[in-house]
């Protein structure tokens, strides 16, 4: 793929798939490095989370590798459910060793000697695959003499599963509900033991900077978003996919690569995203500086109703929440009861408001990134086509 | 489920309250579905109570605690898969089976829901039917999927049939 | 110890490390309000009604979950809180059924308490579908679970849990659908509920509530061919007064008489009677039981140790839980019961009354006595032996209802016949005062002394510690009771189901060999019990014992075998403990109850 005009800024990478790099040699290379130094390097890389919340990685291996314990645990975050995301299914399909290979880096790093990969269910039809390659991996440690091992724990549909405490819960096969933080998993996670939880793509990026180097990686992107991400792209659009861009670019020229001439608002960042309508494109820079994301671009042109994209969003963390914390459990319903209403005009259009004001304390009030992002979509949704909630 | 069956099932993973959902998960891929009977045995061996049990299996949605039949399909009705119509599919799914979402056919051998995003939106409309994904569907593609599951099951029958006789 | 330096509202206040920003807060004197949170049960941090602002971060914080840390500023009433506090409360009143004016809950409503306090607009949200079709869960005779009413604080669930270890109640389901559940959602007579009716005194609202007999207890009360007899149960006396106007930890037995005098029951009995009873019963069982393991060689894991058997939530918990072991618990009834089946003999002959016109009411700190009276056994009199069970709350509505000044009532006597009792009877109300009562009868019945303690304060079995364990070493005994000499009696008290559940297990393992248990369900024994007062608490529970061995020290009689209305029924009725007339009436049997 082009850049489309060279003032473009949707600019191709090949950081993951791109290059035949042997991951068992990036790996052994890696582990020659001193442990500080190789963590200095992710933090310089700029490096921050890549399923959605973007923590700074190499800070949180920095803390699970001083917090204090022998026993601590590495985990793959690979719960992917936020809508409009699936680029660690292709992760997972392609370059799996790599995903294993970050985690047995990351062991190494902090002294964890036990991974797992969490696998949503809805992925059941490539566990054998992913059995393969781990186990593959798992042989490649002991042959190098690591003391570290992955296993796999598969989820059961659970959307909240996907926040990091939550996947712990379900780990420990209880109920996925979220926990009190702190105290954070880096300190007390699985167990109650030191764990670092990463999404799928941040392990194969966190592997690759100890091999290209903090200045390549901070090279790619911008200041504040460096390098670059896998972005899975779909709805209206002719080229539906899984693309490597670099961080920081515009969403006008994301639409100007990948619309299909009629975009009228494209959701950046799934379900608890925000959607960006037409004429604020130009504005909004796809990062941690504008609008960050997960992965998930969801195109929609002006054939499509954003109130039944509101409605199906809403439904869905209606039933995904997890139920425990009053403002989502019941804002949730609240929301979607709302939008009903106004549109059937048991409710006047204000009502709207009033429901604004109430992601607002769901916004600062609920217990976890679920509940606390809900009003992301229902405040840009309303706020930019109130019209088309009313009518 | 057949108690020594399930029993191998709960030893084979550990009789233990951290194994309870990989055993849950093990009876559901043999089963499809949880019993009361499961879920008593299970609080039985592992010596938690069967509200706890149920507790835990009730949150999942992958953990159906009513009956289900042999397959269970289970369509995408995220916001994409309903743009790339995925209500057509859906219509031509009850129009061969008969069955609407949350139902199960007489015969026993197709169970219907409707799930959230399955992490194929590039390839929507999209449908786990036991362990297997399917893409890319239409009403065309659909029929012909289900049919030939039918066929497995009538063959399955057949050979249980000859078999019993 | 470390302690952390932390501002609230501009305060500084100084704690240990590890607490929380709402115990600094309440340290400091600083009100913040919650609803989930409870101080017997483990920090949930569901409700969000405690979360304030903290400078610097983003997101409120709920005060009871996050620990302090040194700097912290944390502001309680900034206009992010106050909005976040009102919206919170909104969207719980949207999820609860709000008939406030027909709740039974109606004034003792933690939810209506905060939205007296915060809400006064009117509610601009929409009432959730869940509202429309609901059910309520009337299965059990002891307790109701209204699921239109529940706000999910889940106290009930970590109460059931945790607290009991009987886990009847789970959260089930997720999102709009997840609710408080039973097993497969069954009626709460159907599953291993024990009615100890823990849950009840924790729920924040009217979702679970005791069965209440008010009714018809005035129906009884007023109907005039009817002979209404009541018995007060020990516990009962030292906390009626809470919902009366009196503090915590103030006896009212002589106005708690006075009261019931005034409504218009025909005789004001004790159950405390026949706590002096079942200490005659019972400790004469034991004594048979130990004869027989030590003399007779009898099979000892069936006959010990034994277990007391006052505590109808115990009974169920070992039914459900530990069936093999039922032959190990006491064959005597509960004090209730064996007064329920005097009531109909006995008395209905001293008095020459037809005993089909008698109708015997109790007073219980407790809600499993209700499902106790209902068991089918429960009928040796010929007739239903107890037929309604009042609360201790429900005894102070009644009171209320009647419009009686509690306050000013005078000090009246319990009647005669079944109405006097020893100090040892009274502290059967506690945990460990079955085992003391039964040590001061049984070492002396033995020994012909008395117990070497002070005043006869056994304090090694006393105390709020979970499990107490007490060994006394026989020595002295009179000739009948030579098997006994020298025998080094292990002693075991436990109160809380999931005490009960460690010291069964100890037992069931081999790793216990106790002779004698105690096991109350409830924390702190009866004093605690589901039918009490509430709020509840370690502190509150510490008062009411207190009150409980005052009562027992300003006795005239300390001892039940010197109790003379006790020696009269023997005489005059039963003959002898353990005769076949006392097997008839005051023993019962236990049924195997599936465990789950």
């Amino acid at each position: 793929m082009e850049t489309m005009t060279n003032t473009s800024t949707v600019r191709k990478t090949d950081l993951i798939f791109g290059r035949s790099l042997d991951t068992l040699t990036l790996l052994r290379n890696a582990m020659q490095r001193d442990k500080d130094g190789l963590i200095q390097e992710l933090i310089d890389s700029g490096l921050r989370g890549r399923g959605g919340a973007g923590f700074p990685t190499g800070l949180k291996w920095k803390f699970a590798k001083g917090a204090p314990g022998n026993k601590k645990y590495i985990i793959c975050n690979a719960d992917e459910g936020e809508p409009g995301t699936f680029k660690d299914r292709v992760i997972l399909e392609k370059a799996a060793d790599k995903v294993f290979a970050g985690m047995g880096l990351c062991g190494w790093l902090t002294g964890a000697t036990k991974g797992f990969i969490y696998l949503r269910n809805e992925y059941i039809w490539m566990r054998n695959h992913i059995l393969a390659q781990m186990n593959d991996m798992n042989e490649a440690f002991r042959q190098m003499k690591l003391d570290f091992s992955i296993g796999l724990k598969m989820g059961s549909g659970a959307y909240v599963c996907g926040e990091e405490t939550a996947l712990i819960e379900s780990m420990e096969s209880k109920r996925g509900e979220p926990r009190n933080k702190p105290p954070f998993p880096a300190i007390a996670g699985y167990e109650d033991k030191p764990t670092v939880v990463n999404n799928v793509e941040t392990w194969v990026y966190a592997l690759l900077i100890s091999y290209i180097g903090a200045d390549v990686f901070a090279a790619y992107g911008t200041e504040q978003s460096t390098g670059s991400k896998l972005f899975s792209v779909s709805g209206d659009t002719p080229k539906p996919g899984v693309y490597e861009l670099e961080m920081g670019m515009k969403l006008s020229d994301f639409v100007a690569e990948f619309g299909d001439g009629d975009t009228k608002s494209v959701q950046v960042g799934g379900a608890s995203g925000f959607c960006v309508p037409r004429r604020k494109f130009d504005q909004v820079i796809i990062g941690f500086e504008g609008i960050p994301t997960g992965g998930s671009m969801m195109l929609f042109n002006s054939h499509r109703s954003m109130y039944h994209v509101l409605h199906n969003f809403l439904e869905f963390f209606m039933e995904e929440s997890c139920g425990q914390c009053t403002p989502c459990r019941v804002g949730c319903q609240q929301l979607l009861l709302g939008i009903e209403a106004v549109k059937s005009k048991t409710k006047p259009a204000q009502y709207l408001d009033t429901l604004m004001e109430f992601t607002e304390t769901m916004r600062l009030a609920s217990k976890c990134g679920l509940g606390q992002s809900v009003g992301n979509a229902f405040n840009s949704i309303v706020n930019e086509f109130y019209e088309e909630m009313i009518y | 489920m057949e108690k020594t069956v399930l029993e191998e099932i709960i030893y084979r993973q550990g009789a233990q309250r951290d194994r309870l959902l990989p055993i849950l998960q093990d009876v559901v891929e043999q089963q499809n579905f949880l019993t009361e009977g499961d879920m008593l045995h299970i609080a039985n061996l592992l010596q938690i109570s069967a509200a706890e049990v149920y507790g835990t299996a009730s949150f999942y949605s992958f953990l159906p605690l009513n009956r289900k039949g042999k397959y269970m399909i289970r369509l995408c009705k995220s916001i994409i898969a309903k743009m790339k119509g995925s209500d057509q599919v859906l219509a031509a799914i009850t129009d061969q089976l008969g069955i609407k979402p949350g139902e199960t056919t007489a015969d026993g051998v197709f169970s219907l829901e409707l799930v959230n995003d399955i992490g194929w939106s590039d390839r929507e409309p999209a449908m786990l039917i036991n362990d297997k994904v399917f893409t890319d569907l239409d009403p065309v593609k659909v029929t012909h999927i289900l049919t030939n599951y039918l066929k497995q099951a009538s063959t399955q029958a057949f050979v249980t049939n000859l078999s019993t006789n | 110890m470390k302690t952390v330096r932390l501002t609230i509202d501009k305060k500084v206040v100084e704690v240990q490390a590890g607490k929380t920003i709402l115990d600094a807060a309440r340290i400091a004197g600083i009100h913040i309000p919650t609803l989930c949170h409870h101080p017997d049960l483990c920090v949930a941090g569901n409700c969000r009604v405690c979360v304030v602002e903290q400078v610097g971060v983003r997101t409120l914080q709920a005060s009871c979950a996050v620990p302090v840390s040194d700097g912290m500023e944390i502001i309680t009433n900034s206009a992010k809180v106050q909005q976040a506090r009102r919206h919170i409360l909104e969207l719980l009143l949207s999820e609860h059924r709000s008939d406030c004016v027909n709740c039974y809950k109606n004034n003792h409503c933690e939810l209506q308490d905060l939205a007296a306090k915060y809400i006064f607009t009117p509610a601009t949200l929409i009432p959730l579908p869940a509202l429309q079709h609901y059910t309520i869960d009337s299965s059990s005779p002891s307790i109701i679970k209204d699921d239109s009413k529940c706000i999910r604080c889940q106290r009930c669930v970590r109460t059931c849990t945790q607290l009991q270890h009987v886990t009847a109640l789970t959260v089930s389901h997720k999102g709009h659908e997840q609710k408080i559940s039973t097993f497969m959602d069954k009626p709460l007579n159907d599953v291993v509920c024990t009615n100890c009716g823990q849950c009840v005194n924790r729920c924040p609202t009217g979702a679970l509530t005791e069965r209440n007999y008010i009714q018809e207890v005035w129906d009884a009360l007023l109907d005039p061919n009817t002979h209404v007899v009541v018995q007060t149960a020990p516990a009962v006396r030292v906390a009626l007064g809470e919902e009366l106007g009196f503090d915590v930890g103030e006896r009212v037995t002589g106005k708690m008489v006075s009261a019931l005098k005034t409504l218009g029951f025909d005789s004001v009995l004790d159950t405390d009677f026949t706590a002096d009873l079942t200490i005659m019963e019972e400790g004469t069982e034991l004594l048979t039981r130990l004869k027989a393991v030590l003399t007779e060689k009898a099979d000892a894991g069936t006959l010990l140790p034994m277990t007391t058997s006052c505590s109808p939530g115990w009974i169920k918990f070992i039914e459900h839980k530990f069936p093999d072991y039922l032959t190990n618990v006491s064959s005597c009834k509960s004090p209730q019961q064996m007064f329920g089946a005097l009531a109909k003999t006995y008395y209905a002959r001293k008095r020459k009354l037809n005993p089909a016109k008698i109708v015997s009411v109790s007073i219980m700190p407790c809600t499993a006595k209700k499902y106790e009276a209902d068991r089918p056994e429960m009928r040796s009199s010929g007739f239903k032996d107890v037929d309604y069970v009042l609360t201790t709350r429900e005894l102070a509505r009644m009171i209320k209802m009647a419009g009686i000044d509690f306050m000013s009532l005078p000090d009246q006597e319990h009647d005669s016949l079944m109405g006097e009792s020893s100090g040892a009877a009274v502290i059967f109300g506690a945990t460990g005062g079955v085992m003391e009562a039964a040590l001061r009868t049984a070492y002396e019945l033995v020994t012909g002394r008395e117990v070497p303690f002070a005043n006869l304060d056994i304090k090694p079995v006393r105390g709020m510690e979970g499990v107490r364990e007490a060994n006394i070493t026989i020595e002295g005994c009179l000739p009948e009771w030579s098997f006994l000499e020298g025998v080094e009696l292990k002693l075991a008290v436990a109160h809380g189901l999931t005490n009960a559940w460690e010291v069964m297990q100890a037992v069931k393992q081999g790793k216990a060999e106790f002779h004698f248990i105690e096991v109350m369900a409830c924390p702190g024994g009866c004093l605690g019990g589901g039918g009490q007062p509430i709020p509840t608490n370690s502190e509150i529970r510490l008062k009411r014992a207190q009150a409980i061995y005052e009562e027992d020290a300003g006795k005239h009689i300390r001892k039940s075998h010197e109790n003379p209305e006790v020696l009269a029924l023997y005489k005059d009725f039963l003959e002898a403990p353990m005769s076949h007339k006392s097997h008839e009436l005051l023993h019962t049997y236990y049924i195997e109850r599936h465990c789950n």
